[in-house]
């Protein structure tokens, strides 16, 4: 499943405005830049959680955002699911009740194929106030994929772990990229972690892309 | 005499409980929308849900007089449908839930604000529409506030005196605890009115005392 996404779109927010204009037909794209370069408010675009002020916003054929005829699919119809930096996990419910919170019966991956995926079985009856922060990151991976989402969105997954616990992580998201085909958007600025999971990268400063291309 | 003692304490008991189902709804509605929402006319329904905590008692008996009285608005429409409500202790419920509201809606408000809006837009982009978001993301992160509001808006049922003696009087049928104190003291029964007293005072304390541990033992809300 290779779909096309368009992301041709400008936001503006104060003194900042977002202006990308790119068509995505790689399996995972990265997004790279520093830290205010709007890598985030790309991802909320897409999620639904920020509305561009013009433009279009597709994936393959599902037009999700279209500001011409006054479109803009709330988050819940998006089928996009977005891994932000501080997860959110659910407080108030235990790590399964927490993956299952999206599970779409018949649609996508199942739930006990994630949970082997990502080895996190023996973590189901926990509360998330329980885990540790590479295993918080693994469930809220979960959560996102039982929701048989058309688009990952992977806002710095690895950013808030320590360097050998990033290395125990960066395999799951390299067997998600290889178990589903699911495309996924992944932000991050770390150029080894882009360069060992996306196929394709755009470097994004001050809100515009300033360049694309394959990984090394 | 203490079998009246009974009754009475077990009526106020019946309908202040009656009465917080009742304002559950709208007041988890109202708390809700004035936690999460802009729309016009909000410094309008804020001060007018809050208008019966500052309100002498009395005077919002007499707005549920005039609407519930068979000319009224509200009387006129209900006793089509053979509905009496003054009088009875459905206005006993009624006065109760008017009085009650505003804590509720105060202490739910406060619970739904504290919420993190990252769980219900994550909750969102998870396929959640807005209305599971509500049941199962909000309502249960602030379950506390709302179990706060709920007791201490039962609380104030329980004492509910000015509005009732208006809407509901003081008929055998009707009598509450608060009620009760007053008809006693009035009478000279010294003996009635301090029994009420007592069991008045017991039931306030030990809901206000569950409603302050609902309050203070906040949960977990900021992001995980």
């Amino acid at each position: 499943m290779s779909s096309t996404i368009t992301l041709d779109f400008v936001l503006r927010q104060g003194a900042f405005s977002l202006e990308v204009r790119e068509r995505l037909e790689a399996r995972v794209v990265a997004l790279f830049g520093p830290s205010g370069a709007g890598k985030t408010t790309v991802l909320e675009s897409i999620a639904g959680l920020r509305r561009p002020d013009e433009g279009v916003i597709e994936i393959g054929s599902d037009r999700l955002v279209d500001t011409s005829i006054g479109l803009a699919l709330p988050p819940h119809q998006r089928r996009v699911g977005y891994v932000p930096q501080d997860l959110a996990l659910f407080p108030h419910l235990d790590v399964r009740r927490n993956i299952l919170f999206s599970a779409v019966d018949g649609a996508g991956p199942d739930f006990d194929a994630v949970v082997a995926l990502l080895e996190i079985g023996e973590m189901l009856v926990r509360e998330v106030g329980e885990l540790s922060g590479g295993e918080r990151q693994r469930v809220a991976l979960a959560r996102a994929l039982v929701a048989a989402p058309a688009l990952l969105l992977l806002d710095e997954p690895l950013a808030a772990l320590d360097r050998p616990l990033r290395e125990r992580v960066l395999p799951y998201l390299i067997r998600i990229r290889d178990e589903f085909s699911i495309p996924m958007i992944y932000v991050s600025h770390d150029p080894a972690e882009v360069n060992a999971i996306a196929d394709w990268v755009l470097v994004l400063d001050q809100g515009r892309v300033v360049r694309r291309g394959p990984t090394a | 005499m203490s079998g009246d003692l009974f009754l009475i304490s077990a009526r106020t008991v019946g309908l202040a409980a009656l009465a917080t189902a009742l304002m559950l709804p709208p007041g988890i509605a109202l708390a809700w929308l004035l936690a999460r929402r802009r729309f016009p006319g909000q410094a309008l329904v804020e001060t007018l849900v809050s208008l019966p905590l500052v309100l002498p008692p009395v005077a919002t008996g007499l707005v549920l007089l005039q609407l519930l009285g068979r000319r009224g608005p509200l009387g006129s429409l209900l006793s089509d449908f053979g509905v009496e409500v003054l009088f009875t202790w459905k206005a006993v419920v009624v006065s109760m839930a008017v009085m009650g509201l505003p804590l509720l809606v105060r202490s739910a408000r406060a619970g739904f604000e504290q919420i993190d809006r990252r769980y219900e837009q994550i909750a969102a982009t998870l396929g959640a529409p807005p209305l599971r978001v509500f049941l199962s993301v909000s309502l249960p992160l602030c379950r506390r506030g709302v179990l706060a509001g709920a007791l201490l808006g039962f609380s104030r049922a329980l004492g509910e005196f000015g509005a009732t003696i208006l809407v509901a009087g003081s008929l055998p049928s009707t009598r509450t605890i608060a009620v009760g104190i007053y008809n006693a003291t009035v009478i000279g029964d010294d003996a009635t009115a301090f029994s009420l007293l007592l069991v008045s005072a017991g039931l306030a304390f030990g809901a206000l005392f569950l409603s302050n541990r609902f309050a203070t033992q906040s949960t977990p809300v900021g992001p995980s």
